[in-house]
């Protein structure tokens, strides 16, 4: 439990300087990669693309193990059906994006600027959250 | 840092993606989880015995981070786009709900659901950056980049 705990504390840690480095914590950058019908700025495909590839190659590798180094068992999502909640909250999800140009990983690893965007953006993502426990709930 | 924010070095987005990438899988070789931070925040919100602390040092570990590369890079705080703060509140709610309700946001469905070609997962990400790309749309050129 507590080597699990350590494992990803540095996992939380290698992923934060990964969207420093990459940008995606400036907002105004992330604007312009969603910004494809006006004056799109392209360099954050290439973001995406390299932990997508990086993430698809290790998968391959990784999955021949039996069970991960510190756990009982791979927790691997098995859901494939496509039911109209997940889309309309992927629809809501992205107008949140476009406004602030933060996505979850991005407020957490700048919440440390004291940026009063950022921590407004954190206390209504949490009541976000609450909220998506008692919306829209999915039928049993 | 004027580098880290030069639109032309192409070597900082896929340097920070490879990092990215790596940091995800390594979450799932050596705790079997997927990366998902929308997920791993919302369920800091109700203890679960056996499957809480690594939820928060996974957090501690990105805002940690963040302070450090601070220090280092003073240059790192966010430069504020054209939003008020009611834009931002607003744009929280939605981001809470929304990713809340697909189960996952940019890095739980764009990378490793994407990663590990989930049909599931690419629908998701794609309803996402579409929006995005709309809404983005929807800004600059109706209400001209101000809101």
């Amino acid at each position: 439990m507590m080597l699990q705990a350590i494992a990803s504390f540095f996992c939380g840690f290698v992923f934060t300087l990964g969207l420093a480095i990459s940008g995606m914590t400036q907002p105004a950058k992330v604007v312009g990669f969603l910004d494809v019908l006006g004056n799109w700025d392209t360099t954050l495909v290439f973001v995406m693309a390299s932990a997508v590839g990086v993430y698809y190659i290790a998968f391959q590798v990784i999955t021949r193990r039996k069970i991960p180094i510190l756990a009982p068992r791979f927790l691997i999502p098995t859901r494939t059906d496509l039911d109209f909640r997940s889309i309309a909250g992927g629809v809501m999800f992205g107008v949140g994006w476009g406004i602030s140009g933060l996505c979850p990983g991005p407020v957490l690893a700048t919440l440390g600027t004291g940026t009063s965007s950022v921590i407004v953006m954190m206390g209504f993502m949490l009541a976000g959250f609450y909220l998506s426990n008692i919306i829209g709930q999915p039928k049993k | 840092m004027e580098a880290l924010l030069s639109k032309t070095a192409l070597i900082y987005p896929i340097v920070g993606g490879i990092l990215i990438g790596l940091a995800s899988i390594c979450l799932m070789l050596f705790n079997g989880r997927i990366a998902g931070i929308s997920g791993i925040l919302k369920g800091t919100l109700r203890f679960e015995k056996g499957n809480y602390l690594w939820r928060v040092t996974f957090v501690l570990g990105m805002v940690l981070a963040g302070i450090l590369v601070l220090l280092v890079f003073p240059g790192y705080a966010v430069i504020e786009i054209n939003r008020s703060l009611w834009a931002y509140a607003a744009a929280g709610l939605l981001v809470g709900l929304g990713t809340g309700m697909a189960n996952g946001c940019t890095s739980g469905h764009g990378v490793c659901g994407v990663g590990r070609l989930s049909n599931r997962s690419v629908a998701i990400t794609m309803s996402f950056t579409i929006s995005g790309i709309i809404t983005v749309w929807v800004i600059n050129s109706v209400f001209g980049g101000m809101i």
